[in-house]
C-alpha cells in the first residue's frame, strides 16, 4: 500500500535513544477506509481509493454518497487514490479500515501533500524573498517595492514570470522525503520528522516513497 | 506546540525527577558517550531559568568555572540526563535570574529557602 490520508494534529519534539531531539509533526492518519479498488481490467490501472474523516451526510454530494454506500463506508471528508503494485491489493476489499501501522513503519520515507497556510496578498519581499531597498541614504518611499519591470524599448514588454506581489500561500504544496519516526497504532498517529504544509486540522495526503 | 491533545506528549515525559525552581543549586548527572563506553558527568550550578512546557521544557544551569561563567541548557525530559540532585534550595524573587550574569563573588550569593 502506497499511502494514507491524515489530519495534522500539531508539532512537538521526540527524543531518540542517544538523547537527540527531533522536531516532529503528529498526524492522525486513521482509520482510512478502502472505498474502491481500481483494476487493470476495468479501469486500465491498479489503485486503491481511500476515504478519511467524518463528514455530515449533508456535506457530501449524492453521487459520492452513492459511491461510498456501494463500499459500505460512512460519509468521509476526503477521498484519495494511491497507485498499487501487483498483489498489493489482494487482501484489500471495499469497506476495509486501514490503520497507519498497516501502511507505514518507522524509517519509511514519505511525501506529504497539503494546502499551505494562506498569507493573503503579499509584497515581493515576503513572497519572493527580495531584500528590499535601503532604509535610508536618500531612499524615499521606495523600501519594499518590486523594482524594475524590465528593459526599455527593445523587448518593449515585461517578460512572463516577473516576480510581483500577489496571493501567497493557500496553495497545494508537497514536502518530499520526510522520515517516519514513530507510528502509534492505538491512537492511529504518525510522527514525521520535520514540518508539513497547512494549519492544524488540515487534511494531508501521505504517500510512501519508492512504493 | 500541541495544545489540543497533550496526551501525545505524555508518554515521553520523565517521571521521578525532583521538583526544583530557579535559584536552587542542582547537580545534573549527564550521560556522556566516549566511544563505546558511557559514563556520568556532573554539572553543578544554579538554575537560572525554566522555560517551555511539556516535552519542550528546558532549564538552564549556571556555574562559574575557573573564573569563567558557564551556562548549560538541558531539555528537562531528555534521556541524556541520568538524574538531578537538588543540592541547595535558594530563595529568589524572580523567575529568570539573568541578573546573576552581571554579578560575581559575594554579590552572586543566593539566600537559602526557609521552609515554614
Amino acid at each position: 500500500m502506497a499511502g494514507l490520508i491524515g489530519k495534522k494534529i500539531g508539532m512537538t519534539q521526540v527524543f531518540d535513544d542517544e538523547g537527540r531531539a527531533f522536531a516532529v509533526t503528529v498526524i492522525k492518519a486513521g482509520p482510512n477506509h478502502v472505498t474502491q479498488l481500481k483494476t487493470i481490467e476495468r479501469d486500465g490501472y491498479r489503485a486503491v481509493q481511500l476515504g478519511f474523516g467524518e463528514a455530515k451526510e449533508k456535506h457530501v454530494t449524492k453521487p459520492v454518497l452513492g459511491h461510498l454506500a456501494a463500499a459500505g463506508v460512512q460519509p468521509v471528508r476526503r477521498l484519495e487514490e494511491f497507485r498499487a503494485a501487483e498483489g498489493e491489493t489482494d487482501e484489500l476489499e471495499p469497506g476495509k479500515a486501514l490503520s497507519p501501522a498497516d501502511v507505514l513503519a518507522p524509517g519509511d520515507r514519505v511525501d506529504v501533500v497539503g494546502i499551505s497556510k494562506g498569507k493573503g496578498f503579499q509584497g515581493v519581499v515576503k513572497r519572493h524573498g527580495h531584500h528590499g531597498f535601503d532604509a535610508s541614504h536618500g531612499t524615499k518611499t521606495h523600501h519594499r517595492r518590486p523594482g524594475s519591470m524590465g528593459q526599455a524599448a527593445d523587448p518593449a514588454k515585461t517578460f512572463k514570470n516577473r516576480k510581483l506581489p500577489g496571493q501567497t500561500g493557500n496553495r497545494r504544496t508537497t514536502i518530499r522525503n520526510l522520515e517516519v519516526l514513530k507510528v502509534d497504532a492505538d491512537q492511529q498517529l504518525v510522527f514525521l520528522k520535520g514540518s508539513v504544509p497547512g494549519a492544524r486540522n488540515a487534511i494531508l495526503r501521505i504517500s510512501k516513497r519508492g512504493a | 506546540m500541541i495544545s489540543m491533545d497533550n496526551r501525545i506528549d505524555q508518554d515521553q515525559l520523565r517521571e521521578g525527577l525532583p521538583a526544583f525552581r530557579p535559584g536552587d543549586t542542582v547537580r545534573v548527572n549527564v550521560r556522556v558517550r566516549e566511544g563505546e563506553k558511557e559514563r556520568l558527568q556532573a554539572f553543578e550550578g544554579v538554575v537560572i531559568r525554566r522555560k517551555g512546557g511539556g516535552v519542550n521544557e528546558t532549564f538552564t544551569v549556571r556555574k562559574v568555572s575557573n573564573g569563567v561563567g558557564v551556562e548549560r541548557i538541558f531539555p528537562l525530559h531528555s534521556p541524556v540526563i541520568a538524574d538531578i540532585e537538588v543540592v541547595r534550595e535558594g530563595q529568589v524573587r524572580r523567575a529568570k535570574l539573568y541578573y546573576l550574569r552581571n554579578l560575581s563573588g559575594k554579590a552572586a550569593r543566593i539566600r537559602e529557602r526557609q521552609h515554614t
